[in-house]
Formats: structure tokens, C-alpha cells, sequence
């Protein structure tokens, strides 16, 4: 879209004053006064285990100790799309860390203290640590009442089994096309469980005053979804539960839907009317809220002797932990988006959600996203090695393109995927000569595609409401949490577009339910799209007023009216000029002198306008998502033949934004979206022995740092416009680090002839591969 | 039992009882409402907490706050008391420098004691002086980025 002022410039953050200067407040920072107290937790020592009896007298005794909260007051039940999960544990505990007990204190270590005296018998039961294991008729159940929860209509729960979603595609005929098929290749590929790290912690504040009206400030992704949740789980009307967020100190998913909220508001309620704050430690972050779900997925790809792919069968077998309530999804979107971003006729895809006593999985960044394209994207580049077809141009030739039948039967919109391909091989020198690598070290190269659509129920609207000052100024209230995407500074770029204003005068605010307009919840990259929306309706909304109040003034056609640099003009006759100043409160008077206007408001709601159901059978449906953000990256890396240590030299990426309404944060969420990827890629996993976490500190859960960091790094991105997108607007937030991973180890591949399938690419992994490669060079 | 301290933070004088234990990022917090310095692992792991004390960059949540005792401490609400920023502030917003903002004060400050001590760094002493910060968003890149900018100004405006 050309002719735009600040919709396409690389305005400043509008949040970054407040974070430089320290202005900026965080959950944790907010003041409650002397009386407020300190919760924790008393959490599960066993992955699963009956509660047998719970003995909490000696903890209420201790002095200092207000409130104490146990799953026998509190059971009711909660999830976002699947109701598994309670808010204390009930009758059994499923993972080691799950919440058995609360307590309110007036110190925190008066609270932890407490926890130690609360006695819980337990007795163990057969856990379930493997996902495929999980499907065995032999494996425990770890949710008997599976069959009797409540859960969306796009949920397909298995009940009797531990399989608490399941989603198929059926399309065309891949047995009969793997027969046609050229070259054929079969594999599996594992990827561990990770925590998101944000460097804020989980914290929430709960407050239940004495006529039952309930505020939560707390570190969420989600205000209205924890509304919704935490009020049907406790019978409260909505209107007496408040969710305040202020700022987050980053997110990547494990603040979306509920998690410690679920603990604390009980111990409030008991403790009324005292605030009781609930923190989580770092130890605590890395297995107590959600984690990222583990995956084995089996991936066999064919394709005909030109290069092109005819089918695909894969097979998802999700570790999603011991409550799924927001995992199911991730299943279905890794179903929907089972094929990669390729044109593939011919699909048999099963992906399967199996509970196991691990920590609880939830959305990370990516949603599934960065796991299933771990492996398509791998034997893609197997299939090219085996028959020399370049992974460039072979991804090229077989990307979706807009008509092309996706994998759920719908059409493809117009995407730039192909053009992504091409231009970030084309910035890495995909087709120039390799440097000439040092003595013992090895140069390589790898690319890899990706797509994702916004995984969200149909129903995942926005609201916007925009207010006006005296001075003409403009407050804008929405509820997408800034959580570090920029998404404040992009939505008042909208409004001030369409408004013909100054962005710098649009204050966007941080949530508060009961003032905020509604809003699904900050996750699937879906605000710049959804929200954006809804402001820019806001925006038009108000304009439409302005316009008219001016109209009527000079008498004249609204259409004949602009509004430049804050000023009403009129298009044919330049004598005509209003500030917005004033007018936006006190009105204007008419031609008869009479005062009309009063406060310009403005209002926008958004909800997808088209989404579909898909068959239950076959997965096939018109339109399964609202759109595709489509993209690739291409990473060339030195690696040490003794060491296996691999130095990132290179990484070009492209991703196809619809419209770029702020480049340069386009640029820093994918340079953002790098590091994550190379961290995910490299280093990080959660270690799990027997469900009890083994290096839940920062010390031992090895993250990329600055030193891991690319010497050169490429990120750029093309515009095919999103039809129904503000300005032509779709989200790039998750994308970017879905195909750092595979690239990486594409590009290890390409230096070294080793295959490492198990994710992360560590040296230990490479070295073990050489290893094994030059034993089976030696017997040949 | 409590010990009363005297410390000077951010050109302020303030006296303060605190118990044996307890930290100077608590203190901070929780007694003078200075909240830039963050929580991130209250074990010396993430460098959000990160102030100046007595010239160094300190992680707070690994001082004890009887050891800050007659200190000298500054924390980023300093470096804009006059109302202008710092070359370091100015140099994070135009860089990209800052995502969530969670882990910028103490950035900030790890910078700053850098310049303050070396202020011609090379981009390796840049590195090491944020390696034991812990940034999720930004990919570092834009960070070292604005401490080679502000450096260069501040080099300029001093010269
Ligand atoms: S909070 Fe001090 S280093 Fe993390
Ligand atoms: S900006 Fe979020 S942790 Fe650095």
C-alpha cells in the first residue's frame, strides 16, 4: 500500500523511554502496602502418585501463616480448551511440581516454612514418560475421567486412552502415490522439552475484598482468557474478577491461557481482605509453569523424479504432560500444518496429544511450529542430497503458492514464499563459492521453509477503544499485552494513520479488564493482524465523527474533508482549516449556531470472518486458519572437525509480513527470533529423569549468549498483502525462529555428512556421529 | 537482628534496618522504591538486578545489604535525573536495543561501568562486559550495536 505516513516507517518504540529510564513497571513492582502477604507453594514430589490423606493443622498453627489452600476446597475444574486440570491437585498428582497445597504468610519464609510442615500421603502409581509409550494399551491411564471433561467441538479426545486429542488428515492417496514415487525417504526425529525463559518470572497478586469483588495483577499474556477461566472455575461473576496487567518482562507463550493465578486467588480468598502475592523462583519457572511439549514425529516424504513431492505421511506423537487443557491445540495446529509450506497432493498425516507425567506443555513461540518443520525440513534435505536436486530450488518448486490446495483441502491466499526462498539464499551467497575454512574446521550451509497460521478458536476477536483529549491527544485502550514485540508502537501507528496524527500523541495502555476492551488473549502472532483491526475500526470510527462534525460546520461534503497533521482541511478550499484541538471534546457549532459533538470516541471490534470446521475424518475443511505467515532462513556455519563446537557465521532470513507497519521491528523480532532459534537449535533442553527436572537454573539450562551470536546477520522480508490485514498486515512475531533449527542442522549436514535428528545440535551429538562415521568408512 | 546501614544511592543519602541476610536488590526494591533493578533468579545467574556500587557493575541480589554499608550506588533511574538522557539510553532506543525492557536497566548499567573504565571498548569487551546478562528478546546484537554507538558519542561529546 503506498501512500502511507507512519503505516511502513521505522518509528521509534513508543515504550522505550519508559524501559530505558526505569519508569517502566512491572507486575512485580507494583506496591501493596504492609499487609500484604507472601504465597508458596507445597508441590509434587512424584510424576504420579493417589493423594492419599493431606494433613495441613501444623502448618495453620505456625505464627504468621493467614491462609492455606488445598485441592480438597479447591477442585473445581479449568482449561482453555480441555477442562483437566484443577486448581489445586484433587485426587492424584501427574507431574513432580504440580501445586498440592498453598499457603499465605506474612513472610515468605514463614509461607515456606508452613509448606514443610503440611503432611501429605501419597502412593505412587506406574508413570508415563514417553509419548508413544503413552498409546500402549499397557501404559497407565492418567486421566480415567478423560471421557467426562469438558472441551471445544475442535477437540477430539480419546476417551479410556491417554490420548486427549487426535487429529487426522486424510487426503488424496499416499499409499498409492508412494508407489509412484522416485525417491522415498522415512524418518524419525525427537525434540526435547525447553522452557521459554523469559527473563521475568511468573508473578501474580490477588486481592479479595470482603464483598467478594476479586483483582489480579499478574504477569499474563492473557488478561481476558484468565478472566474467563479463573471466574467459571470459581463461580464468580465476571464483572467481580479484575485482571490487571501492567508491562511483561517477556513471554514466548508460558504467560498465555492460566497458570499460577489458578493458586493464588484461593489463598486470597481465604486470607481476605490482605493481597497475597505468589512468585516463582527460577527454579520453580522452569517445570512449575508451562513448558515447551517434547516430540517424536515421523516424517516420510516422496517425491517423483522431477523433483516434485506427490505424498507425505506423518506421524506426531506430542509429550504434552500432565495436563494438555491448552496442548491439545499445538496437536491440531501441527496437524493442520502437518505437510510444511509445501503443495503436497497426497497426505497422511496423524498427530497425536498423549498425556505423560511431565511438566505441563504449553504454547511457546512458535506453537508446534519449530518441532514438526525440525523434521520436514530435514528429510526434505535428505531427499535432495540422495538425488542432487539443489535445496534451494527444490524448496522453491514445490512451495504453496496462492491457489494451490493446502493440506486441509482449503485454497492457499497469495503468499510470498517462493521469493522468501530465493532472497534468503541469495543474501547468505547460496550460489557463490564457500570461504576457505581454517585447518581442522568445516564450512556449511543450510536452509530451511516455513509457514504458520495464528492458532486460535474461531471466536479470537479484538476490541478497540479510542479516546480523544482536550488537547488532541489520544488515549488507546486495547488489551494485547506489550510483551516486548512492539505491538503498542505498531497499533499506534494504525491509529494515528488513519486519524491523520502525530503517532508520538497515541498513549496506548497496558490492561485492566474492567476498563480495557476485550481481547482473546496475546499469543499466534494474531494482534498486529486482529488487533490491528480493531483499532484501525477505532480510528475510522472516530475520523467518520470528526468529519462529520466538521462537515456540518463548514456545510459542506464530508468527503470534500481531510485530516492533516492534526488539522480537519478542507481538500477544495485551503481557507478551511480545524484543529482537532478542542473540537474532539467541546464540539463545533453548526451553520443554524447550534454546539454539536461532545467527547470523539472511537470503536472497533474484530472477529475472523471466515474460518471453518474441519472433518473429523479427513481433516479437510474450506478454511482452516485465518491465513499463513510464510518465510525461510539459510545459516552457514563453521564447524570444528575435533571439537564438534559450531560457530555461526551466517544466517539470512525472509519472511512474507503482508505489510511491513514498522520495519524495523519486523527486523528486531526477526534478529529476536535468530537468537531463539539458535539457542532452541544449539543448547537448550529441559532435562527430565524419571519427571524431576535436572537443570532447572540458568546456571544449567545452557542458553545461546551473546558470544553465540551470528558475526553477520541478514533479515529482511517481502510484502504480499493480507487481503483482510490492516494495511495488508500479517503477523511475523513466532516465525522467525521456526526454521533457524533445521537450517542449522541442514548446514551441519552439509559440512560434515552427519545427520543429527535429535534436537538440540549439540558438539557431543556431532562428535558421536563422526565417530560412528569413520568407523563405518573403516569396515567398508 | 537488624543492623542499620547507611548508603548513598543515586546521589541520595538514606539510612535503612535490615536483617543480616538481606539483599541490597530487596532493599532497593522493597525500602526505597527504586525498581529498576529486577528479579530475574535472586541467584547472581541473569544480571537483571545489575547496579553500580562503588564504580562496579554488581549483581544486587548477591550483596548483602549490610555490605553496602557507606557505599556508593546508581542505579538507571540516575542517568536521567536531569531530564536529558544518557548516550547509553539514547543509543538502546535507536538501536533496538529494547524489547519487554526487562533486562535493559541492568544492561544499562553493566554498560555504563564499562565506559565509565574503558571508554573505547573493542566489541569483544563489549560482549564480555553484558556476558553475564541474560537478554530473551533482542538476540544481543542490537545491544552491542548501542554500546559501540554511545560510546562513540560520549567520546565525541567529551572530546
Ligand atoms: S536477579 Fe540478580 S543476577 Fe538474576
Ligand atoms: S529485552 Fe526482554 S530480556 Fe532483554
Amino acid at each position: 500500500m503506498s501512500g502511507t505516513k507512519v503505516v511502513g516507517a521505522s518509528v521509534t518504540r513508543t515504550d522505550a523511554l519508559e524501559k530505558v529510564t526505569g519508569a517502566a513497571k512491572y507486575t512485580d513492582d507494583v506496591k501493596f502496602g504492609p499487609g500484604m502477604l507472601y504465597a508458596k507453594l507445597l508441590r509434587s514430589p512424584h510424576p504420579h502418585a493417589k493423594i492419599v490423606k493431606i494433613d495441613t493443622s501444623k502448618a495453620e498453627a505456625l505464627p504468621g501463616v493467614r491462609a492455606v489452600a488445598t485441592g480438597q476446597e479447591f477442585n473445581s475444574y479449568i482449561g482453555l480448551y480441555l477442562l483437566d486440570r484443577t486448581l489445586y491437585a484433587f485426587d492424584k498428582v501427574r507431574y513432580v511440581g504440580e501445586p498440592v497445597a498453598g499457603v499465605a504468610a506474612d513472610t515468605e519464609d514463614i509461607a515456606e516454612e508452613a509448606c514443610k510442615l503440611i503432611e501429605v500421603e501419597y502412593e505412587e502409581l506406574p508413570a508415563v514418560f514417553d509419548p508413544e509409550y503413552a498409546l500402549d494399551p499397557q501404559a497407565p491411564i492418567i486421566h480415567e475421567k478423560l471421557g467426562e471433561y469438558e472441551y471445544a467441538p475442535f477437540i477430539f479426545p480419546q476417551a479410556g486412552t491417554n490420548i486427549s486429542n487426535y487429529f487426522k488428515v486424510r487426503k488424496g492417496d499416499p499409499e498409492n502415490a508412494f508407489k509412484e514415487c522416485a525417491c522415498v525417504i522415512e524418518e524419525e526425529f525427537y525434540v526435547p522439552h525447553l522452557q521459554h525463559t523469559p527473563l521475568e518470572p511468573h508473578v501474580a497478586v490477588a486481592k479479595y475484598d470482603h464483598s467478594g469483588f476479586c483483582t489480579l495483577w499478574t504477569s499474563s499474556q492473557s488478561p481476558f482468557a484468565q478472566r474467563n477461566l479463573l471466574a467459571k472455575a470459581l463461580k464468580m461473576p465476571y464483572n467481580k474478577l479484575r485482571v490487571i496487567v501492567p508491562y511483561l518482562g517477556g513471554g514466548f507463550g508460558c504467560k498465555a491461557g492460566v497458570s499460577i493465578e489458578a493458586c493464588v486467588i484461593p489463598l486470597a480468598m481465604k486470607a481476605s481482605p490482605r493481597p497475597v502475592k505468589l512468585r516463582m523462583t527460577r527454579e520453580e519457572e522452569f517445570f512449575c509453569t508451562f513448558v515447551r511439549q517434547g516430540l517424536k514425529a515421523k516424517v516420510k516424504i516422496g517425491v517423483n523424479d522431477e523433483g516434485k513431492i506427490l505424498a507425505m505421511e506423518n506421524t506426531y506423537y506430542w509429550d504434552a504432560g500432565a495436563y494438555t487443557e491448552y496442548g491439545v491445540n499445538i496437536t491440531r495446529a501441527s496437524g493442520y500444518s502437518s505437510t510444511g509450506p509445501y503443495n503436497v497432493p497426497n497426505v497422511k498425516a496423524d498427530a497425536y496429544c498423549c498425556y505423560t507425567n511431565h511438566p505441563v506443555g504449553g504454547p511457546m513461540r512458535g506453537f508446534g511450529m519449530p518441532e514438526i518443520h525440525w523434521a520436514i525440513e530435514q528429510v526434505i534435505d535428505i531427499i535432495c542430497r540422495k538425488t542432487g536436486m539443489d535445496p534451494v530450488a527444490f524448496r522453491a518448486k514445490n512451495a504453496l503458492q496462492g491457489g494451490d490446495i493446502t493440506v486441509t483441502g482449503g485454497v492457499m491466499h497469495d503468499t510470498g514464499l517462493q521469493k522468501c526462498i530465493l532472497k534468503a539464499a541469495e543474501d547468505l551467497g547460496w550460489d557463490k563459492p564457500k570461504h576457505e575454512a581454517k585447518p581442522g574446521k568445516r564450512v556449511g550451509r543450510g536452509i530451511a521453509a516455513m509457514w504458520k497460521a495464528p492458532a486460535m478458536p474461531p471466536d479470537a476477536s479484538s476490541g478497540a477503544i479510542l479516546k480523544f483529549n482536550e488537547d488532541a491527544t489520544v488515549n488507546l485502550l486495547v488489551s494485547g499485552m506489550e510483551l516486548g514485540q512492539g505491538t503498542h508502537t505498531v497499533m499506534a501507528q494504525i491509529a494515528a494513520e488513519v486519524l491523520g496524527i502525530a503517532y508520538e500523541t497515541v498513549r496506548v495502555h497496558t490492561p485492566d479488564t474492567d476498563y480495557s476492551p476485550y481481547e482473546w488473549q496475546t499469543v499466534a502472532s494474531r494482534l498486529t493482524w486482529s488487533m490491528g483491526n480493531a483499532v484501525k475500526m477505532a480510528a475510522e470510527d472516530a475520523r467518520t465523527q470528526i468529519l462529520k462534525l466538521a462537515s456540518d460546520h463548514w456545510d459542506c461534503a464530508p468527503d470534500n474533508l481531510d485530516i492533516i497533521d492534526g488539522y480537519v482541511i478542507h481538500k477544495g478550499d485551503p481557507s478551511k482549516t480545524q484543529s482537532l484541538k478542542h473540537m474532539v471534546i467541546y464540539g463545533l457549532t453548526n451553520k443554524d449556531g447550534l454546539l454539536k459533538g461532545g467527547p470523539i470516541i472511537g470503536r472497533g471490534n474484530f472477529i475472523p470472518p471466515d474460518v471453518s470446521a474441519l472433518d473429523k475424518e479427513t481433516g479437510q475443511g474450506p478454511k482452516s486458519v485465518v491465513h499463513f505467515t510464510t518465510g525461510a532462513q539459510a545459516v552457514e556455519i563453521e564447524v570444528d572437525e575435533e571439537t564438534g563446537v559450531i560457530d555461526i557465521k551466517k544466517v539470512a532470513s525472509c519472511y512474507d509480513v503482508g505489510k511491513a507497519i514498522n520495519p524495523m521491528n519486523v527486523v528486531c523480532q526477526t534478529i529476536g527470533g535468530i537468537y531463539m532459534g539458535l539457542s532452541t537449535g544449539l543448547f537448550e533442553q529441559l532435562q527430565l529423569r524419571k519427571g524431576n527436572p535436572a537443570n532447572n537454573s540458568l546456571a544449567d539450562y545452557i542458553t545461546a549468549t551473546v558470544m553465540d551470536m551470528p558475526e553477520e546477520i541478514f533479515p529482511s522480508f517481502v510484502e504480499v498483502p493480507q487481503v483482510d490485514g490492516p494495511f495488508g498486515a500479517r503477523g511475523v512475531g513466532e516465525h522467525t525462529m521456526v526454521p533457524t533449527a533445521p537450517a542449522l542442522a541442514n548446514a551441519v549436514y552439509d559440512a560434515l555428512g552427519v545427520r543429527i535428528k535429535s534436537m538440540p545440535v549439540t558438539a557431543e551429538k556431532i562428535l558421536c556421529e563422526l565417530k560412528v562415521q569413520r568407523l563405518e568408512s573403516q569396515t567398508v | 537482628m537488624k543492623h542499620t546501614i547507611t548508603l548513598n544511592v543515586n546521589g541520595q543519602k538514606y539510612t535503612v534496618d535490615v536483617e543480616p541476610q538481606e539483599k541490597l536488590l530487596d532493599v532497593l526494591r522493597d525500602k526505597l522504591d527504586i525498581t529498576s533493578p529486577k528479579k530475574g533468579c535472586e541467584m547472581g545467574e541473569c544480571g537483571a538486578c545489575t547496579v553500580i556500587m562503588n564504580g562496579k557493575a554488581v549483581n544486587s541480589c548477591l550483596v548483602l545489604a549490610v555490605e553496602s554499608q557507606d557505599a556508593v550506588i546508581t542505579t538507571v533511574e540516575a542517568l536521567h535525573a536531569d531530564g536529558k538522557l544518557h548516550p547509553l539510553q539514547q543509543a538502546f532506543i535507536d538501536a533496538g536495543a529494547v524489547q519487554c525492557g526487562f533486562c535493559t536497566p541492568g544492561m544499562i548499567m553493566s554498560a555504563k561501568a564499562l565506559l565509565d573504565t574503558n571508554p573505547t571498548p573493542t566489541e569483544m569487551e563489549i560482549k564480555e562486559a553484558i556476558a553475564g546478562n541474560f537478554c530473551r528478546c533482542t538476540g544481543y546484537k542490537p545491544i552491542v550495536d548501542a554500546i559501540q554507538s554511545a560510546a562513540a558519542v560520549m567520546k565525541k561529546e567529551g572530546a
